[in-house]
């Protein structure tokens, strides 16, 4: 263990935890609202739209099937308007948020699609706006789908932020990439791969909890 | 009270007309079925008097207005008088029992103690004041049926939609739904519509009942009328499986005695 700088490990587990963080939130923060709109504009549904739902579902599949190391690289000018720099961890945030607000989005339309048809007629025929049937209805019904795709987007999630060193984002993985793979230091790649598994593993944990505490079937 | 006049409903894609030209008027406070096998129209029929289906030609109106007509707004505001219930209940899974019935109230905008108070008595009126605080998943068919009403009846509607209630229910669950909408229907003079596809159904609770087969109406009467004097084929029929069913029903008593 003599190339570990455990200071350098814990600024890069400190690097990942921001980076997760804080694209995640902003993640479902877009994710969420795509997905309910992917959903509501599909066919028999509440706000049926061919033009939307088709124009929504291109975009969603164009950003879906760029290769997420090459999506980092062209959305460099972007995130530099965005965040002012394409380096360190407010510079992956973008291009993660991006790439994975997409993938989030589906997962959300699938979980709506599951929620009981009968029951959102239900709520309609009491006279519910649309809006109210969403937030009252569609999403508390699928909660605990939702959750369960947001754990999955995060588990992606930390593996996007490992390639996201490619542009000097910090992090767990470009400590493996840097040191553990070009620099042949094996105990470093060993220590930040065994973090990396626990961190995946507590996403993991923590996502089935609050599943099944919202489950009420 | 509720009156189609001609109307026809096709739907994109398919080749015939789920609904070819049907007119009837429901008065009110009376209980009004419409009878047919699976795929006559029954269920397009119900959902066209709340709007959650619209009619490709003809008119619906209730209370005289032609509900095409309403805005969206006044459409939801219509919807709070037509109460709804289904075969599968369509419970908010994610909420409690009060809660489900507190729903359309909050949705009403009404305050929250008025809204308990209402919850309260809807819950004391279908006998589940024990399972206030239960989840959906925790209660029976019938209980589950019983919440559907107490819901649908929370924002005191003159009308009732029953979209097949009792298919999903054993014959004895069946009964005590079917005498709490009559108790209903006589306590408060809601005025209910129903459809099914089961005489025994019309039998117990209806005055008066409609037989749909394929999109149109081929009889319409009083029940008594229907069960003494039914002459279409599509209602023998159906006069003929209720019968059968009671054979095989006595069958089973002599087996069980």
């Amino acid at each position: 263990m003599n190339n570990i700088v455990w200071a350098d490990i814990g600024q890069a587990c400190l690097d990942t935890l921001v980076m997760l963080g804080g694209s995640l939130v902003l993640t479902i923060a877009l994710g969420l609202p795509l997905g309910v709109l992917l959903y509501l504009t599909g066919d028999g549904r509440l706000a049926q739209s061919r033009l939307a739902n088709g124009v929504l579902g291109v975009v969603v599949n164009i950003l879906r099937s760029i290769p997420f190391i090459i999506l980092l690289i062209i959305m460099i000018p972007l995130t530099v308007l965005l965040v002012g720099t394409s380096l360190g961890v407010a510079g992956a945030i973008p291009p993660l948020v991006v790439g994975a607000a997409p993938f989030y989005a589906r997962l959300v339309e699938g979980s709506l699609k599951e929620v009981d048809r009968t029951t959102i007629e239900a709520v309609q025929a009491m006279g519910a706006t649309t809006w109210r049937i969403v937030t009252g209805a569609l999403i508390p019904e699928a909660l605990p789908g939702l959750i369960a795709g947001a754990t999955v987007t995060a588990v992606a999630l930390v593996s996007f932020t490992a390639m996201a060193g490619v542009v000097g984002a910090g992090g767990l993985g470009d400590l493996a990439i840097r040191f553990g793979y070009q620099r042949f230091q094996t105990d470093v790649m060993v220590v930040t791969v065994v973090l990396l598994v626990l961190l995946v593993q507590a996403i993991q944990f923590v996502g089935d909890r609050l599943v099944r505490h919202y489950t009420r079937r | 009270m509720i009156r189609l006049v001609d109307v026809e409903k096709h739907y994109a894609g398919t080749g015939g007309a789920a609904l070819d030209g049907v007119s009837l008027e429901v008065a009110r406070g009376e209980v009004f079925g419409v009878i047919g096998q699976s795929g006559a129209g029954k269920s397009t029929l119900i959902r066209l008097i709340n709007a959650l289906e619209h009619p490709t030609n003809g008119r619906v109106e209730v209370d005289g207005t032609d509900i095409a007509s309403l805005a969206p707004t006044a459409l939801r505001v219509l919807r709070r008088r037509i109460g709804m219930i289904f075969q599968n209940f369509g419970l908010l899974s994610s909420r409690t029992v009060a809660a489900n019935i507190a729903f359309p109230l909050k949705l009403a905008d009404v305050p929250g103690a008025d809204r308990d108070a209402k919850v309260a008595a809807l819950l004391d009126r279908v006998g589940l004041t024990d399972h206030a605080d239960k989840y959906p998943a925790q209660l029976s068919g019938g209980q589950k049926q019983r919440v559907g009403i107490a819901r649908a009846l929370a924002t005191d509607p003159d009308v009732l939609l029953c979209d097949e209630a009792t298919s999903a229910l054993d014959p004895e669950t069946t009964r005590q739904v079917l005498g709490l909408l009559r108790d209903l229907n006589r306590d408060l003079g809601l005025t209910i519509v129903l459809i099914t596809h089961e005489m025994d159904v019309v039998r117990a609770v209806c005055d008066r009942v409609a037989v749909l087969e394929r999109g149109r109406i081929v009889e319409t009467g009083t029940v008594e009328h229907i069960f003494a004097n039914g002459r279409h084929a599509a209602t023998r029929r159906m006069l003929q499986s209720l019968s059968h069913r009671e054979r095989e029903g006595a069958v089973r008593s002599t087996a069980e005695g």
